[in-house]
């Protein structure tokens, strides 16, 4: 019984979850402030990020998060707020070529992953997902991160604070 | 969970550099502001020096270590060497030209020990992630260095250049280290080439879209042709001794990563490799001769004789044999004195406000400051490849490499290009010489520091041209293991 509640459940969520994402995606695309269409988009990422945790996937459901959902839409974001984007807005769509091909191509996509779906099958381990499995996801990362890993990991401290030190060499008022 | 040994003599000279960058960092924070620049630049000598002496023990031992991320063999040492030269020159070069030009930060000396930092591992990376972010750190410490001087635009234009079109040549490589990774499944060089001969992937097509992307990602930092759009403006903008550090420093970089990579990893697509590089490495040659017979400032001219060095070395490189591999590393070293000398005397020549860029500023100094002018000659000679001087020794390796493995008119187009560039050379040697000055060049003032890196240059570059044999054999017992 209890399985049977937890099985109800989960198939609920996956349904809220996917309907939310598709239905945001569609905004994004659809909405003539860039800001919203943004704002979307990170709604979209939030959901995805939800179907990962539904695949035993939390690593990827965290990554997903921190880098799409902050860095990346904050980028957008502030690229949104540079450029002047009144002028385009006020040029209603012109551009029906773009339109076109990207329509051509999203075609495209849609077909190639059908094809890998149904026609490939893809191929992955099989079996039920057991509580050790579910928390060596992460547990994994983290290990070859401070083992295998642990030159690049610090190089990556070097590499990080040449950035900073460069974004503020750059930026502030010299006396 | 397995901790992997942790060995850090290995790479104690990385540890000394990173540890000296922060302390910079402090010490401009926390000195007295009185006469603290000049210190900055002291320390930072002091901390190549150390690096230097942790280095040289490692001759001779092969050693791998942080489960296999890093390897410290002749080859990377003898390019730790080079960097480790470099950045002393660099430094020298610098103490007298950023108080100058107002850029004497810590952070500009901080940035400097990292992006050799970056280098060292580049050279001693035996997996593609530690490769790659070597290569990382060398290039976002240099896209900082380049633009250090905000107040000029030619040096904020080409920071911008330089980021944008590094950070798109960056996507490029990790692109083809992905795919790399896709097809074998590993990211360790010795495993990439076991795994393709024993599964003979040799028409593999993501592992030879890798192999165009990695040498689109290491042909942009080495400036090839036709990656090389961004170099003359770059090193035009760019304070005079960051340029000198991009011309030496980072080529030798990104040679050492492209060998490295392309020897021990992906060795069974030589003949695959060796047709794209003939045709790169033929276009850089001419483009790079014939680009700099008609420029006007001498920082663009040397920064298209920079893009035809690339394009010799690139000869050594199509050989592919013991000879081109020891002669690539000669012509790093050798090349790294004569093209830190000819910069140093760029900025011997200019003063704050003044540059005397232009090549007619050379008219009539010959007489004026024999020092500066014989010295410039020198390493302009040694650019041409006039005996016996350490540019002739080091096209004269390269260019038997390519005829030793029969690419005769490699050789043949090589020698033709070095005829052209004599002209280019020569003019300013003469310029300086034969020619009455058109305008008064005054107040300079040399600074110490400086005359003795021009001094170092100077002897250096004779002392490879007279006596070549110790370091080529030096190079050659380097390179040994490394195919």
């Amino acid at each position: 019984m209890a399985e049977n509640v937890a099985t109800i459940f989960q198939w609920l969520i996956f349904l809220g979850m996917a309907f939310i994402s598709v239905l945001a995606s569609f905004l994004v695309i659809t909405r003539k402030n860039p800001i919203h269409s943004a704002l979307f988009l990170v709604l979209t990422f939030l959901c995805v990020a939800g179907l990962y945790i539904l695949l035993y996937s939390q690593f990827i459901a965290i990554i997903q998060v921190v880098v799409y959902a902050g860095a990346i839409v904050m980028l957008i974001v502030f690229v949104i707020m540079l450029l002047d984007l009144e002028v385009e807005l006020k040029a209603k769509l012109k551009f029906v070529y773009s339109k076109v091909i990207g329509g051509f191509l999203a075609i495209l996509f849609l077909f190639g992953i059908f094809y890998a779906v149904v026609a490939k099958s893809p191929t992955g381990k099989v079996g039920s997902y057991t509580p050790e499995k579910v928390t060596a996801n992460v547990k994994a990362v983290g290990e070859v991160l401070f083992t295998q890993y642990l030159l690049p990991f610090q190089v990556i401290g070097i590499l990080l604070s040449a950035a900073i030190i460069g974004a503020v060499i750059l930026t502030k008022k010299r006396t | 969970m397995k901790i992997p040994e942790i060995d850090l003599y290995l790479i104690a000279p990385e540890i000394i550099l990173a540890a000296f960058g922060f302390l910079v960092l402090l010490l401009d924070v926390f000195l007295p502001n009185k006469g603290r620049k000049s210190y900055l630049g002291m320390v930072t000598l002091i901390g190549i020096v150390l690096a230097f002496l942790y280095t040289l023990p490692q001759i001779g031992l092969v050693k791998s270590g942080f489960a296999g991320m890093y390897i410290s063999d002749g080859f990377a040492l003898f390019f730790k060497i080079t960097f480790l030269i470099i950045a002393f020159l660099t430094v020298l070069i610098s103490m007298g030209y950023t108080q100058r030009e107002g850029i004497a930060f810590g952070e500009y000396y901080a940035l400097i020990l990292f992006a050799t930092l970056g280098m060292m591992l580049m050279a001693s990376g035996s997996h593609l992630i530690t490769i790659f972010l070597g290569l990382e750190t060398m290039s976002i410490s240099i896209y900082v260095l380049v633009g250090l001087m905000r107040e000029d635009k030619r040096s904020v234009e080409a920071a911008l250049k330089y980021f944008l079109l590094g950070a798109f040549a960056t996507g490029f490589l990790l692109y083809g280290i992905a795919l790399i990774y896709g097809a074998t499944g590993s990211l360790y060089l010795k495993d990439i080439a076991t795994y393709i001969a024993s599964k003979s992937l040799l028409r593999n097509p993501m592992l030879l879209m890798s192999l165009v992307f990695l040498t689109i990602g290491f042909g942009f930092k080495i400036a090839s042709v036709p990656f090389h759009m961004w170099t003359p403006d770059v090193y035009e903008g760019a304070p005079t001794s960051i340029t000198a550090f991009m011309a030496t420093g980072v080529k030798a970089a990104g040679f050492s990563a492209l060998i490295r990579v392309f020897f021990s990893a992906l060795p069974a697509f030589r003949p695959d490799w060796t047709s794209i590089m003939w045709v790169i490495c033929v276009a850089t040659m001419t483009l790079g001769n014939i680009a700099a017979i008609s420029q006007t400032n001498i920082k663009r001219m040397l920064a298209y004789s920079s893009i035809a060095h690339a394009g010799y070395i690139l000869v050594a490189f199509v050989a592919g044999n013991d000879l081109g591999t020891s002669g690539i590393l000669f012509y790093l070293m050798a090349y790294a004195f004569m093209n830190l000398g000819a910069f140093t005397c760029v900025i011997l020549l200019g003063k704050k406000g003044e540059e005397n860029t232009l090549i007619t500023d050379y008219a009539g100094i010959g007489f004026k400051y024999p020092l500066l002018a014989v010295s410039m000659t020198i390493f302009l000679l040694s650019m041409a490849g006039i005996p016996p001087l350490s540019g002739f020794m080091a096209k004269f390796y390269v260019f038997s490499a390519a005829v030793k493995e029969k690419f005769y008119w490699l050789a043949i187009l090589g020698v033709l290009n070095s005829a052209v560039s004599v002209y280019y050379y020569l003019r300013v040697t003469v310029l300086m010489y034969f020619r009455e000055s058109e305008r008064e060049i005054t107040g300079l003032q040399f600074s110490p520091a400086s005359v003795i890196a021009l001094i170092l240059a100077v002897i250096g570059t004779l002392y490879m041209g007279i006596f070549p044999a110790n370091v080529l054999s030096f190079a050659q017992r380097s390179i040994a293991g490394l195919m």
